[in-house]
């Protein structure tokens, strides 16, 4: 079996996150980046699979981004997958889902013979979510999304999705494309042994070119949206503080009635 | 040396990542409760921490002291506890790994590096402590193997580890006397004293270890009769290192909250760090920890060559580290004046627990006397 997980190399949440004053975009060169958290529940959940099956499954991780996504790969080669994809290409910058999930649906398709394609359930930078549903439909898959438990069987994929008012199961045939959540299992840290044997695996760089997609349907220019203006969000004001005088119930009484909480 | 700069700081981060999100959390609830976190060591074998510059043959990560002192200062700034246990064990799982025949290797070893089984050393006992050659614990023949009788004190993980490596009499006075054996912990004969109440390292149990009796054969033996000192001290060479960076790791943490701290703090209408009697604390705090790190690096790598001046260079290294930590613990509590003494910040827990490194593995004083040794015999 052959499966693909696709990760995105996102600014590490823990920083300060800032944004290009020119063109809106996310700052990604002044910040530390990393694997994005929500993807690795899904490379784990692939190494599960892997490892379950005890045959000759493969997984591939792919990722789109600069340079430094390339970090992204190899700590997933850590975590145990077996190999890696990177599509760099400068024409890429500023590229929105629509060109993304292009992008990625070319590379899923350059690998080929892809029996299950793994996605994060959101990235933790643009959290749009959106990407495998884009991705499933470009690829003419069946898209079953929010998994918080995967199980296969055979040439079927069956899935659990918990809702806010029901908990549904969605079976797919294979091949598929899967999101999972961050409840489906706990990803592993990579092992001395992982970090070492990370070395050896091989990982193959496509440009724009390689995959056959026109510079013009990728990048800032083709995005269907404009981020036109940015605002900080403003400093957290300081809370009330009532000094009990004798009416203090009554003050915070008044406090919780113009905040309109009682 | 260590394994490659690349490959060292992917794993220095994998630890960091691991100790901070399994051990940090935890540890001061650990330290109150006394409780000796299983789960949390079995997570750390699945890392590979558990045979850190074990071969790989027998399961280790075939890694080396250099990687290893780098490790233990990531965990010891989540526990300093915590990870002087690992230290302990990774100690016993190399000496059966370097010292042990092909069958004791495949015995013993595997379950160890997974941290599947936890390892316990055994040397000290009540009446001989830094003078260890002069151990009252027999080890006479039998038919086809040994009795083992006597008591070991201060012994970590005691009753909860399952391999005990013992270092008893088989011979005359001394330390060529001495063998070392390993006793597993269902083996007739061997019990445990009561869990000893102590000022720190409260997450890893302290026992007394008693040999009633307790009937090995011969293939508990590691190396030949009279081999044990030998065996013991070498393993102190790099376990002296690891305890060393563990006080690295706790004086790191509580120096960077200190920092932190008078950042933060206001008094006579200013931050405290903008006080000049505060930021000489502050640089000399910096300035010890860095040559601790220069000094523990070097002494691992000459660990890592065989060098003959390894012995020594732990035992400068043991003492130097030891002591500067303390010190930066000690004055990074002062920095945080009230609140340094409340449990509720953890800066008392790194002076509790930094406390006893100065003592174990062979006191600070042991060291000195090494080193003075070596300088009078012409070797230092």
């Amino acid at each position: 079996m052959n499966i693909v997980v696709c990760v995105k190399h996102v600014p590490d949440a823990q920083s300060d996150r800032t944004f290009d004053a020119a063109d809106n975009t996310t700052e990604r060169e002044a910040v530390d980046g990393l694997l994005s958290e929500l993807d690795e529940y899904a490379v784990e959940e692939a190494l599960k699979i892997k490892e379950a099956a005890g045959d000759d499954t493969t997984v591939t991780i792919l990722t789109m981004g600069p340079a430094k996504a390339a970090d992204a790969v190899k700590k997933s080669l850590q975590m145990g997958a077996d190999a890696g994809v990177h599509v760099s290409d400068d024409a890429l910058a500023g590229s929105d889902s629509i060109a993304t999930s292009l992008v990625l649906a070319k590379a899923v398709e350059k690998i080929g013979g892809v029996d299950l394609v793994l996605t994060g359930m959101a990235s933790t930078d643009g959290t749009m979510s959106v990407v495998p549903a884009m991705l499933a439909e470009r690829l003419g898959l069946p898209q079953v999304t929010f998994a918080s438990e995967l199980t296969l069987d055979g040439s079927t994929v069956t899935i659990r999705r918990d809702g806010d008012v029901a908990t549904e199961v969605v079976r797919a045939s294979l091949p598929a494309v899967v999101s999972v959540t961050d409840q489906i299992n706990e990803p592993r840290y990579p092992s001395f042994k992982g970090i070492m044997a990370a070395k050896k695996k091989p990982v193959q760089t496509f440009s724009l070119a390689d995959l056959g997609v026109d510079a013009s349907e990728v990048g800032l220019d083709a995005a269907w949206t404009k981020v036109t203006q940015i605002t900080q969000r403003p400093p957290r004001q300081q809370g009330l503080v009532v000094t009990d005088d004798g009416n203090g119930g009554a003050v915070l009484a008044q406090f919780l009635t113009m905040q309109k909480f009682v | 040396m260590s394994t490659g700069s690349d490959e060292t700081a992917a794993m220095a981060a994998a630890v960091r990542e691991f100790a901070q999100e399994r051990f940090a959390p935890h540890a001061a609830q650990w330290d109150r409760e006394k409780h000796f976190p299983m789960d949390a060591l079995r997570a750390a074998g699945e890392l590979g921490l558990g045979g850190i510059w074990l071969a790989e043959d027998v399961g280790g990560s075939g890694l080396t002291r250099g990687d290893g002192v780098v490790f233990f200062e990531e965990l010891a700034r989540a526990d300093p506890a915590l990870a002087a246990y690992i230290s302990i064990h990774n100690m016993v799982a190399s000496m059966i790994d370097t010292g042990g025949t092909p069958e004791q290797r495949e015995r013993w070893v595997p379950r160890l590096a997974s941290f599947e089984h936890l390892g316990s050393y055994c040397l000290t006992e009540p009446d001989a402590g830094s003078d260890a050659g002069a151990l009252r614990s027999t080890a006479n023949r039998t038919e086809g193997g040994y009795r083992l009788d006597g008591v070991k004190q201060f012994i970590s993980g005691a009753g909860v580890s399952d391999v005990y490596v013992v270092m008893a009499r088989t011979g005359g006075p001394g330390a060529k006397g001495v063998s070392a054996f390993v006793v597993e912990k269902d083996t007739p004969g061997l019990s445990f004293g009561a869990n000893e109440a102590k000022m720190g390292w409260n997450c890893q149990p302290t026992r007394q270890v008693v040999l009633d009796g307790v009937e090995v054969g011969e293939d508990a033996r590691l190396g030949a009769e009279g081999d044990g000192f030998r065996i013991a001290m070498k393993g102190l060479d790099g376990g002296r290192l690891n305890i060393a960076a563990c006080s690295l790791g706790g004086a790191s943490w509580a120096y960077e909250q200190s920092v932190a701290h008078l950042r933060d703090r206001e008094a006579f209408g200013a931050p405290l760090i903008d006080a000049q009697a505060l930021r000489f604390r502050l640089a000399d705090m910096r300035t010890k920890l860095h040559a601790s790190r220069l000094m523990l690096h070097d002494a691992a790598a000459r660990v890592d060559a065989g060098d003959p001046s390894a012995t020594v260079h732990s035992a400068m290294t043991k003492r130097f580290v030891t002591d500067a930590c303390f010190e930066v613990a000690n004055d990074a509590l002062q920095l945080h004046g009230g609140y340094g003494y409340l449990s509720e910040y953890g800066i008392e827990k790194v002076v509790r627990d930094l406390r006893v490194h100065q003592i174990l593995e062979g006191t600070n004083e042991i060291m000195s006397h090494i080193v003075g040794r070596a300088i009078a015999g012409g070797t230092a």
